[in-house]
């Protein structure tokens, strides 16, 4: 499994393209949201933890189709399907892969982000935290999508239509622990949350994907 | 005699076709007894006038938008656990029902807002919720369409199903903490002596009756064409490979 997760992640780096797009994607859709709506300061406080999530949330959409299509088009998931190694176990390192090498650095970026968005001085630390939690569940939900549509053609954008409201309450609880960290209120009950979320995902959300490509593979 | 009986796709039309002159004469009767009782034959609420009234389409609409994707995650269950190709095909009957429930109680709502609230649109949890549910029957219908098999199609929206309702349910809660709402608590309950004044509730429970009704009659006809069409296939196979 810690073969598979290395090699996942060596894949991930030299296939050109796929590595960095996200966080450039990431950085792009910070640098957008001012023209968009003006550059006063004020403004942009306010909104910029609901960017920085919604931006880590479609740079994290970007790379979805990558988890399985590839392997799955070359045979290797077949190979995978039929290794001792349970299936829910791949589909699980193959989540972890895809959060290491498109989480991890939306988080360790995302500081800058918010330096360009004006937040507030206080939310740095809920900003990392919240990502940090936040976007293994994100990577999981989204290597479900990728199960369900991993036989399709062109499953883009039928994946971003199913995995998106599955966003929904990662997203609520992410945004509002970093404006309620800006406001100086109490975090702890979203985090907490949040990390709840991320944790049901990762418990349960790998058996339901290993039954996805069960039946893709049939 | 068991319900699994019906499973059985010549059954099931035979049974469907008996109950379905009955079903939907007494869909029509409920729906337009109770719409035009509402409408026309009771008092004005004496502050919201007569847009109350529009709680007739809204109330049953917005309930039977839950329960269609209730009876879908039920089907879905039959068909992973029993592989009854029936329970499938209702599942995938029932959802543009469902969808078009969602969006009947969304627009009702916003046209019932706009005087009442002062505006269409309210990111108030119940409104936002029914949104999200409105996204997943999108979904769920665009996986059944997009995918050609339709076993494989029947198993990976059952499973987008299953994972959708636990989606769905934590949605609705984690909406709830995000804002709090203009839209009023549940007005009906089964365990209280007087829900809404009984002027208003007992057209509104003939509405409801009405709309659960036309739920099965719409789902009974629309699985009925679902299993026409895959004989049709199956037919076309069978020509093509002889």
């Amino acid at each position: 499994m810690i073969r598979l997760l290395i090699r996942d992640m060596r894949l991930a780096m030299r296939a050109g393209g796929g590595f960095g797009l996200g966080l450039a994607f990431f950085l792009i859709v910070a640098v957008l949201v001012p023209f968009g709506v003006g550059p006063e300061s004020g403004t942009l406080r306010v909104i910029a933890p609901g960017i920085l999530w919604v931006g880590a949330l479609l740079a994290c959409l970007l790379s979805l189709d990558r988890i399985f299509q590839l392997d799955f088009e070359d045979g290797s998931l077949d190979l995978l399907a039929t290794a001792p190694i349970p299936l829910e176990g791949v589909v699980g390192m193959k989540a972890v892969a895809h959060w290491l090498t498109t989480g991890l650095p939306l988080v360790l970026a995302a500081p800058v982000l918010g330096m360009l968005l004006n937040l507030a001085p206080g939310a740095y630390l809920w900003l990392i935290a919240s990502l940090a939690v936040g976007t293994p569940a994100l990577s999981m939900i989204g290597a479900f999508g990728a199960a369900l549509t991993v036989g399709l053609k062109r499953g883009g954008l039928l994946l971003s239509l199913l995995v998106l409201p599955l966003y929904v309450p990662t997203l609520i609880f992410g945004a509002e622990s970093i404006s309620r960290g800006a406001d100086g209120l109490a975090v702890a009950t979203p985090m907490l949350l949040l990390g709840g979320i991320t944790l049901f995902t990762l418990a349960l959300l790998p058996f339901a994907a290993a039954a996805a490509l069960r039946i893709n593979l049939r | 005699m068991s319900i699994w009986e019906y499973a059985n796709p010549k059954k099931f039309i035979a049974t469907a076709d008996a109950v379905l002159p009955w079903f939907s004469g007494l869909a029509v009767i409920c729906l337009v007894g109770g719409l035009v009782w509402g409408f026309f034959f009771t008092p004005e609420d004496y502050r919201q006038g007569a847009t109350v009234k529009i709680f007739y389409l809204h109330v049953p609409a917005a309930m039977m938008a839950i329960n269609a994707w209730a009876m879908m995650l039920v089907t879905s269950l039959v068909w992973l656990i029993r592989r009854h190709h029936v329970s499938a095909l209702a599942a995938k009957a029932a959802a543009p029902i469902g969808l078009t429930f969602t969006l009947i109680a969304l627009v009702t709502g916003a046209i019932w807002g706009q005087p009442m609230w002062g505006t269409w649109w309210e990111w108030d949890p119940r409104l936002t919720s029914f949104l999200i549910l409105f996204l997943f029957y999108l979904g769920y219908m665009a996986l059944w369409e997009a995918i050609e098999n339709p076993d494989t199609a029947a198993d990976l929206t059952a499973i987008l199903c299953l994972v959708g309702s636990v989606f769905a349910i934590l949605s609705r809660y984690a909406v709830n903490f995000w804002n709090q709402g203009l839209h009023q608590g549940a007005s009906l309950s089964l365990d209280k002596q007087e829900n809404v004044a009984d002027v208003y509730w007992y057209p509104a429970l003939v509405c409801i009756v009405g709309f659960v009704l036309l739920f099965i009659v719409l789902v009974l006809v629309r699985t009925k064409t679902e299993i026409r069409r895959r004989r049709l296939h199956a037919l076309e196979m069978r020509e093509r490979m002889g």
